[in-house]
């Protein structure tokens, strides 16, 4: 059980995947009740040519997928206001072109081996930026959900009536998905552009079969994915299998197991008695 | 001021850019003063209230608001597996008076359920929103507009989907709000709840008639609100308005 924790590799990887999976776990919650999870996948994957051009530059990825997922950002937002084109069409295209130049820059003869760890990730060898980057978020985002959470949840609630409470919902979820862009190009180093999304969806989902309450579902969820992260690099160690889709998979697990649990926490009988029925 | 309506409006229209979704309409709401606003769905009952809560401007005429203005929106549309308890829905309504950064204190809570258990609903407080009866999540909704401090409160069809004994528990409560001094403004096209009204603003894209009820409630101004969807029930049943089902959003 120790073992793993002699490896200083491992001891990485551990660091990294919590950072992540605190931030990711507890920012998820807002993703899935926004109902934004199919935008955090596009994110991912449209920031993808801007990581092949920073591996061929050399430079840290965090620079080439910042212009990237802002790039895709404004695109979206373009595409969605053509006549005839619907939010979703426009995230598709936009989507699919950013993906494809990046398939088609990392394809061509000149780039580096090692694309693969683009689309997949390296949580088993983060460098000390990318560690940093993963502490500062894991710091930055409980700070600044802390901060938004009444208006988060006032809009999340009913948007028509948030703005007659003087919450703008336009504003709110803007600056969630500045949280959500910070969060996916940080989170992409160790899960990588196709499994990025498993940490930020993953253990909110799981959260919310197991509470109804917002407060310990973000908990919960951060908690999930710190511990379903960390299993995922245990099977990763010592069964030898790929360290991000190992994660990945962990995450998935703990959702399966949490579908099951939820039914049962329904079925227990409220703690407190309930009150006799009344007419109202 | 005393005596001062709570809402004054002076040949009033409303849009949304276009050509104006509701105009001609003048009234005016005293403290204490139920009105009814009655009409067919797609007649600007909502865009009236919108423009009450200063969503929408006025395209033409005057609309004078003098108090804060809380709203009650339908329920049935809200999401009903949100996690929130009622508790935390009464207690969003102390973020006006908070700036983005604050977060509601404990006082705030406290607040929250003291209006709670003025609805009703101090034993519910810790309830899940979404498990709540129909006519428990309107009173919930009061609840958040009385911790907003609002002198006037804008119900959006209250009483639909409630069974009889909700409904009369719920009129119960408006009237004692109205009772202390708030102005209320319900939108219905339940005929009977407009009658029991003190006043009745009937719209259909332009204001048809608006007054007591007993004075303006008569067949020509239900025709002109209804455009003609008025039955006549066999054997002394009286009149029954078919409500149209043409949604226009």
């Amino acid at each position: 059980m120790l073992e793993p924790l002699q490896e200083a590799f491992m001891q990485r990887a551990i660091a990294e995947i919590a950072l992540i999976g605190l931030a990711g776990g507890a920012l998820g919650c807002w993703i899935v009740l926004y109902e934004l999870s199919y935008a955090a996948e596009s994110l991912a994957h449209s920031i993808f040519p801007g990581l092949v051009i920073a591996s061929l530059a050399g430079i840290p990825l965090l620079l080439g997928a910042t212009p990237a997922i802002v790039i895709a950002a404004l695109a979206i937002a373009l595409a969605a206001r053509a006549p005839g084109t619907s939010r979703d069409v426009g995230v598709a295209v936009v989507v699919t072109t950013m993906f494809g130049l990046g398939v088609l820059l990392a394809l061509s003869p000149d780039s580096p081996p090692g694309v693969e760890s683009l689309l997949f990730g390296d949580i088993l060898g983060p460098s000390d930026s990318d560690l940093a980057a993963a502490a500062v978020l894991a710091l930055a985002v409980p700070i600044a959900l802390w901060v938004l959470h009444p208006r988060l949840l006032a809009r999340g609630f009913d948007g028509a009536s948030a703005r007659a409470l003087g919450v703008s919902p336009a504003r709110i979820e803007a600056l969630l998905l500045v949280l959500l862009a910070a969060a996916t190009v940080v989170a992409v180093q160790g899960l990588g552009n196709l499994l990025v999304v498993a940490v930020l969806v993953g253990p909110a989902a799981a959260a919310r079969q197991l509470t109804k309450r917002i407060v310990p579902m973000l908990l919960l969820a951060a908690a999930i994915a710190v511990v379903a992260g960390i299993a995922g690099l245990y099977v990763s160690y010592y069964a030898g299998t790929a360290g991000g889709a190992s994660v990945a998979l962990a995450i998935v697990a703990a959702y399966l197991l949490a579908l099951p649990a939820g039914r049962l926490l329904a079925l227990r009988p409220a703690g407190r008695p309930q009150p006799a029925a009344t007419i109202l | 001021m005393p005596g001062q309506p709570l809402i004054e409006a002076e040949g009033l229209a409303v849009g949304y850019g276009g050509p104006p979704a509701i105009a001609g309409v003048s009234f005016a709401l005293a403290a204490g003063e139920r009105l009814a606003l009655l009409g067919p769905n797609g007649g600007g009952k909502t865009t009236l209230m919108r423009a009450v809560l200063g969503e929408l401007r006025p395209a033409a005429g005057r609309l004078a608001v003098n108090g804060r203005c809380g709203t009650v929106p339908q329920t049935e549309r809200s999401r009903l597996d949100y996690p929130v308890s009622a508790l935390d829905v009464a207690t969003m309504g102390a973020l006006p008076r908070l700036p983005w950064w604050r977060r509601p204190s404990r006082e705030d809570r406290r607040g929250a359920l003291a209006a709670l258990e003025r609805v009703g609903l101090g034993d519910r407080a810790e309830q899940t929103f979404g498990e709540l009866s129909g006519g428990q999540r309107q009173r919930v909704l009061i609840a958040r507009a009385l911790v907003q401090d609002a002198v006037v409160l804008l119900l959006d069809e209250p009483f639909s989907g409630l069974d009889n004994a909700s409904a009369a528990a719920l009129e119960t409560l408006i009237g004692e709000l109205a009772a202390e001094g708030r102005g209320i403004v319900v939108a219905t096209h339940d005929l009977d709840q407009a009658r029991r009204s003190d006043a009745v603003l009937c719209l259909n894209r332009r204001q048809i008639a608006v007054g007591p009820a007993d004075r303006v409630l008569d067949r020509a101004a239900l025709e002109a609100t209804y455009g003609g969807d008025i039955v006549e029930i066999p054997a002394g049943g009286g009149q029954a308005i078919l409500p149209s089902h043409h949604h226009h959003h």
